[in-house]
């Protein structure tokens, strides 16, 4: 017997899918926003501040970053109540979003700051510049700039991994797929069309990245051409 | 009620032995997919350089649940009832290759342009250059993402507990189903997670770093 | 008083020893020249001056302040120390203006419509007005270490001081730098500064010091050092660049 698809029971959903979609950009643009900021707090705090500050956040990030997010999700999820913080489940998952999002931003980020060339520092630190303001005015912008194509595929990823949120029956994309998938025991033709706007919408969030990475830091590619400058000095 | 004890725990360490398993094959057949990918994707054929880089593409930007959820009830449709332990590695597999063939073809692509005019001008076949030439020196430069991406394996095994797979996170689930104690619980999940990773990251970032020493400047 | 003061100043980097006791006082508006081959410590003097580099003994006064490794302290010295340095090292994300009016806005409170002139008036005096808001990549050598000298003299410093800033610019490009040196020079700002550019120590430095393994081998009056070196080293070293 041929399979016959059967498109019309899922597309009879079609506001449940929008309200899923909507959450799912929701809670991903929350994370990237919360946790790029976590992280630029984190770096900061690790350049600025003494030797144990800087093993705290590598402890922060070595556990988010070598655990599975699940397990992140079921901690803030079923944990955090017992200690009294009591959440929704959408709450939870921003929650564990950012703080995840956050570990890997941390490691990208501080790598960039890495990269920025001693000199820098210096001519900041000879200007009568604070080492805070150093960091503020002269070295975050061409970190960030240097690594924002790796923070935009870690934003993607995120994306992506927003969808184990429906495992603690959040409704956005992929949650909302369990619920039409009982709905109308069409589960194929649910996953196929869900799947499908999932790939449209990590593709645009690729490209908006990109776009946005132009618009933020147009002197992108002059960076390495006057680290290169500095380098055969 | 069911209190977590040692019982428990063993029940949870024992679906880590899990874990492990899936990771294995997923590794394995997906590394051989990507393998094969990688090579599509630097043939000297359009199409194929298309077709593969349109899969990794495609791959790459859907959430692999839906790969899950997909090859699950794809496979289902046309009756074939696949055990949860085939269908979990079978769709970790597809999403593995993705990520390992773009890894690889990177590693490839970055060994530089001369090695492969030196190794012409030496006679050899295009196969003997790779085989010779190129794929000794990309494999070193691989070796890094690779076992930094085998964390992000391991962790994604995680969510085969979809399609009623018992591995170490389902483990934890239904522990916690039946004594509800989810801090010690998905503590406990959570080290045995870290105790495979961290040591894999730790492997990850050294490889890099000797490389980084190794190459010349 | 001197404006700058040093006296006695050892550093090393671990058991190499690079500085062993140097000795050196600069009136206000001197213009000194320090010569040597590279790992004389010429350099690394310099960066001691600002604090760059900590030293291990010794002491050195500039413009008033003592330089020692307290953090507030130095921030003060250097407003009133400007350094130049080889790599020009302005910031690449920000436009010339905004690359000169960046530290008097936050480290001296100055108000954006000051600092704006301010950047104006010093962008004019290095002759490059007309580049208020280009970036830095888009300028050739020359004129971006002009910029980085019109960004020292934005703090209106006591003392300036440069670290090879002609060494990384092709040759046709170290003309435009030195002659607003020079224009430095005749305005009376005191200026210490390491060069390979003989000639230019030889006319413009009221004073040079030869400075080898570390030490103050020969100082002296810009002209008697150069036409009659009184060491063998000077001499070596002279003769060497003469070609």
């Amino acid at each position: 017997m041929r399979y016959q698809f059967q498109f019309e029971a899922v597309f009879a959903e079609a506001d449940r899918i929008l309200n899923g979609v909507l959450l799912t950009i929701g809670l991903s643009f929350g994370a990237i926003v919360l946790g790029l900021a976590l992280a630029v707090l984190l770096v900061a705090a690790k350049s600025l501040f003494g030797r144990w500050v800087g093993m705290l956040v590598d402890a922060y990030v070595e556990l988010m970053r070598n655990t599975p997010f699940l397990v992140q999700l079921f901690m803030m999820f079923f944990g955090l109540p017992l200690i009294g913080i009591r959440m929704s489940g959408t709450e939870a998952a921003l929650l564990a979003m950012t703080l995840n999002l956050g570990a890997y931003a941390t490691e990208i980020i501080r790598a960039g700051v890495d990269s920025i060339h001693r000199s820098q520092i210096e001519a900041g630190l000879s200007l009568a510049m604070t080492k805070r303001q150093v960091f503020q005015y002269v070295v975050l912008m061409p970190a960030l700039a240097r690594v924002w194509p790796a923070l935009s595929s870690q934003f993607v990823l995120m994306l992506l991994a927003s969808s184990i949120c429906s495992f603690i029956s959040v409704p956005e994309l992929s949650g909302t797929a369990a619920i039409i998938e009982q709905n109308t025991f069409r589960s194929f033709e649910t996953y196929i069309v869900v799947t499908l706007i999932y790939l449209a919408l990590a593709l645009s969030l690729k490209v908006s990245l990109l776009w946005l990475g132009r618009r933020i830091f147009p002197r992108l590619s002059s960076l390495d051409r006057l680290d290169a400058k500095a380098e055969a000095a | 009620m069911v209190t977590f004890g040692w019982p428990e725990a063993f029940f949870i360490v024992r679906a880590a032995g899990w874990t492990l398993l899936l990771t294995a094959v997923a590794f394995l057949i997906g590394g051989l997919m990507g393998g094969v990918l990688a090579i599509l994707r630097l043939s000297r054929i359009k199409l194929l350089r298309r077709l593969a880089a349109g899969y990794i593409l495609v791959i790459q930007s859907i959430p692999v649940l839906m790969v899950l959820f997909m090859s699950y009830y794809g496979l289902s449709l046309f009756g074939v009832e696949l055990p949860p332990f085939f269908a979990a590695s079978a769709s970790l597999a597809i999403y593995v290759s993705a990520y390992l063939a773009e890894i690889w073809r990177g590693s490839i692509e970055s060994v530089p342009f001369q090695q492969w005019e030196a190794s012409a001008s030496l006679a050899h076949s295009p196969a003997q250059t790779y085989r010779y030439v190129i794929l000794p020196q990309a494999i070193r430069i691989s070796l890094p993402p690779t076992v930094g991406f085998l964390v992000q394996l391991v962790k994604n095994t995680s969510i085969v507990s979809v399609v009623g797979f018992v591995e170490l996170s389902r483990a934890g689930q239904l522990v916690n189903n039946a004594t509800f104690q989810p801090f010690q619980i998905f503590t406990l999940v959570a080290a045995i997670y870290f105790a495979i990773c961290f040591p894999l990251s730790r492997l990850s970032r050294h490889l890099e770093k000797v490389m980084n020493a190794s190459r010349p400047h | 008083m001197p404006a700058v003061l040093i006296e006695d100043v050892h550093k090393s980097y671990g058991s190499l020893e690079v500085l062993k006791g140097v000795s050196l006082a600069v009136e206000p508006g001197q213009v000194v020249a320090l010569i040597g081959r590279s790992g004389s410590g010429k350099s690394t003097l310099l960066r001691c001056i600002n604090g760059l580099e900590a030293f291990q003994s010794g002491r050195i006064e500039v413009a008033g302040h003592a330089v020692d490794q307290d953090q507030k302290r130095l921030r003060e010295l250097r407003k009133d120390v400007g350094i130049v340095f080889q790599s020009y090292n302005l910031f690449p994300h920000l436009t010339v203006g905004q690359n000169i009016m960046l530290s008097p806005r936050i480290t001296k409170n100055v108000p954006q419509a000051e600092a704006l002139a301010l950047a104006k008036d010093v962008l004019a005096q290095v002759g490059l007005s007309d580049k208020f808001d280009s970036y830095p990549d888009n300028l050739s050598g020359g004129q971006q270490q002009r910029v980085a000298i019109a960004r020292s003299l934005a703090m209106k410093p006591k003392v300036m001081l440069f670290d090879e800033v002609t060494s990384a610019l092709d040759p046709e490009l170290t003309g435009e730098v030195l002659l607003v040196m020079e224009k430095l020079a005749r305005d009376g700002m005191t200026m210490l500064l390491v060069t390979h550019e003989m000639n230019f120590a030889r006319t413009v430095a009221n004073t040079t010091v030869f400075m080898h393994q570390g030490k103050i081998w020969e100082s002296g009056s810009s002209a008697q050092l150069f036409a009659e070196p009184q060491t063998p080293e000077l001499r070596n070293f002279v003769g060497a660049g003469r070609h």
